[in-house]
């Protein structure tokens, strides 16, 4: 069957875009990242200034039930302050680095969120009716005299309008020394791992006796200043299925089974023509960006992000790749995305950019892929891109 | 590698030590403090910029297979620079150490034209004629940048290199000063 890269019969079009406009970002309002839920009905965007953006997909209108439902603001709320560490004097910063869903169940939301040193979990909670009539309050709540209370009232639950409530339930601080990078929830769902750069910490403790290195050979013809950065790995998933692994570095994406650990099963190179600028991208600090990657539901694709806020799936089975760009220009309702290629040799086509022309400050580090249908979430500094497959 | 491209590469690596420099510096005011495993890819690319370098300058003299040097460093050059002993059977003169050690202010500059120049002043002159002074667009050293003269760790000495080697030069001082030096500030 075709695949959702580069396939005749599979096209992507545009379905949304949140956030500002305004040419002049406000870093605090920069996405920092991005997390589909288990049943992919809600997805919640976490930014530099700490706060938690959460969207609900809304069912399907029924007067136009061709169309598929759109993302809405659902919960809105502040998780992560800035704080100051007054023993090492420096200033812990408040973006949100990950956030993790817990598997729904009863009726609440339950997600972790993280900052560099703290970790919250949330409870995200309908509230859909309140109590009226109660005999020792006013409506305003104020108390009543109790000698004035002359005859006595069951509270009734009455209907309003539908309230989000984000309260956190619990708070794992001080438990890094370094920056969190990452969090993980176990297939147990009672514990969940905490990542910095030199540790992992996992909450509920569960003995695990054995573990692998998965360790790709260095090629040596390949050698240059910056092979460890560029070897560096900015983002691990596991697949749905469970079986495969996936890991993103600087310019590519790898696939390992978890049976073979001495070396990937597929490579799939994401921006290759940048490895004749890695002086230049070192210097403006480019090299650094931590490039995220996702699963399709199925396993069938891959996807992850690139400069110029392009980014890039990859079909597994067809071994085809697109190309794609988050741009304001086409975002109309509906619009197909059309391929975007970048010119690598001397002549340029026409509709393809030189890889001079790149624009290296808009930058697709995350996205995510709904679990289960065809849509998308690209996060491009500031907004929220989300795009569906076309509908016919 | 022919004479030229090793210059090339000389002069590449220097410059990416010098952004290196500023780099790691100026991780030390960003906001949320260091970043651990940005420094250690930083301190990465600085050994293999050394590596390079030392590697580059091997190939302009006669090949040798160069032992990997990681402690102790050798700080004999400077020795040398000081006392202004000459070495007749070194094939190029010994670069100054200013010259490859830039104010971090301008990581960016373009750095080519003033290495270029000093490449050219340090193939072209003679042991006996090198001055101490820094040459290039840069006129005063900063005074957070390590003195020329590496301190001794305990237990370290000082020894001349062996007459003859062109493995002795400032390749080795400028790994002494700048990464037995920048690293554990932090």
């Amino acid at each position: 069957s075709t695949g959702v890269a580069g396939g005749n019969d599979f096209q992507w079009c545009f379905s949304q875009v949140k956030g500002a406009i305004d040419e002049d970002v406000a870093e605090a309002d920069i996405i920092s990242t991005v997390e589909f839920n288990y049943s992919g009905e809600l997805l919640a965007t976490g930014d530099k200034g700490g706060r938690v953006v959460i969207f609900q997909h809304e069912q399907e209108s029924k007067n136009r039930p061709h169309l598929r439902g759109e993302y809405n603001v659902y919960s809105t709320f502040q998780s992560h302050e800035p704080e100051f560490d007054y023993l090492k004097s420096l200033e812990i910063e408040e973006k949100i680095n990950k956030i993790r869903w817990l598997p729904q169940q009863n009726a609440a939301h339950f997600l972790l969120s993280t900052n560099d040193k703290t970790i919250k979990l949330w409870k995200i909670s309908e509230r859909d009716k309140r109590a009226e009539g109660y005999n020792l309050k006013d409506e305003d709540g104020r108390l009543r005299d109790p000698f004035r209370i002359t005859s006595l009232r069951v509270p009734v639950l009455m209907p309003m309008d539908l309230m989000v409530e984000a309260s956190p339930r619990r708070i794992f601080a001080n438990a890094h020394t370094y920056h969190i990078n990452s969090i993980s929830v176990n297939s147990d769902h009672e514990t969940y791992l905490s990542a910095d750069d030199l540790r992992i910490n996992l909450w509920h403790l569960e003995i695990t006796d054995r573990s692998f290195i998965f360790e790709e050979p260095e090629d040596p013809s390949s050698r240059s200043f910056f092979s460890e950065i560029i070897s560096s790995i900015s983002d691990v998933k596991f697949s749905h299925s469970g079986r495969y692994m996936m890991t993103r570095d600087y310019l590519s994406v790898k696939v390992w089974d978890l049976n073979m650990e001495n070396r990937p099963v597929e490579t799939y190179q994401v921006h290759e023509y940048l490895r004749s600028k890695l002086c230049s991208l070192y210097e403006n600090d480019c090299i650094f960006d931590k490039f995220e990657c996702c699963w399709n539901g199925s396993d069938s694709a891959i996807m992850t992000g690139s400069y110029n806020n392009f980014f890039r799936m990859f079909d597994r089975n067809t071994r085809r790749d697109i190309t794609l760009e988050a741009s304001r220009e086409s975002s109309k309702p509906r619009a197909t995305l059309k391929p975007r290629k970048v010119s690598t040799g001397g002549k340029r086509k026409k509709d393809e950019i030189s890889v001079d022309s790149l624009d290296f400050n808009k930058k697709i580090l995350h996205t995510a892929w709904h679990p289960k249908d065809n849509v998308i979430a690209v996060a491009a500094t500031n907004n929220l891109y989300i795009f569906q497959d076309k509908i016919n | 590698m022919s004479a030229t491209t090793a210059m090339e590469v000389n002069a590449e690596a220097r410059r990416i030590l010098a952004v290196s420099i500023s780099k790691l510096y100026a991780s030390r005011t960003q906001r949320g403090g260091l970043r651990l495993h940005r420094s250690l890819l930083l301190s990465m690319v600085m050994r293999s910029a050394r590596d390079i370098y030392h590697s580059s300058r091997e190939c302009e003299g006669p090949s040798e297979a160069q032992p990997a040097q990681e402690e102790p460093m050798d700080t004999s050059s400077s020795l040398e620079e000081q006392t202004g002993l000459p070495e007749p059977a070194q094939p190029e003169p010994q670069p100054t150490l200013n010259s490859t050690e830039l104010p971090p202010e301008e990581p960016d500059s373009a750095e080519e034209d003033s290495d270029s120049e000093i490449t050219e002043d340090k193939e072209n002159l003679s042991p006996t004629r090198q001055s101490r002074k820094r040459r290039g667009k840069v006129s005063a050293a900063p005074d957070f940048l390590p003195s020329k003269r590496a301190r001794l760790e305990p237990g370290e000495e000082r020894y001349a290199a062996p007459l003859g080697s062109c493995r002795a030069g400032a390749g080795e001082s400028l790994t002494a000063l700048s990464l037995n030096r920048v690293i554990p500030a932090f």
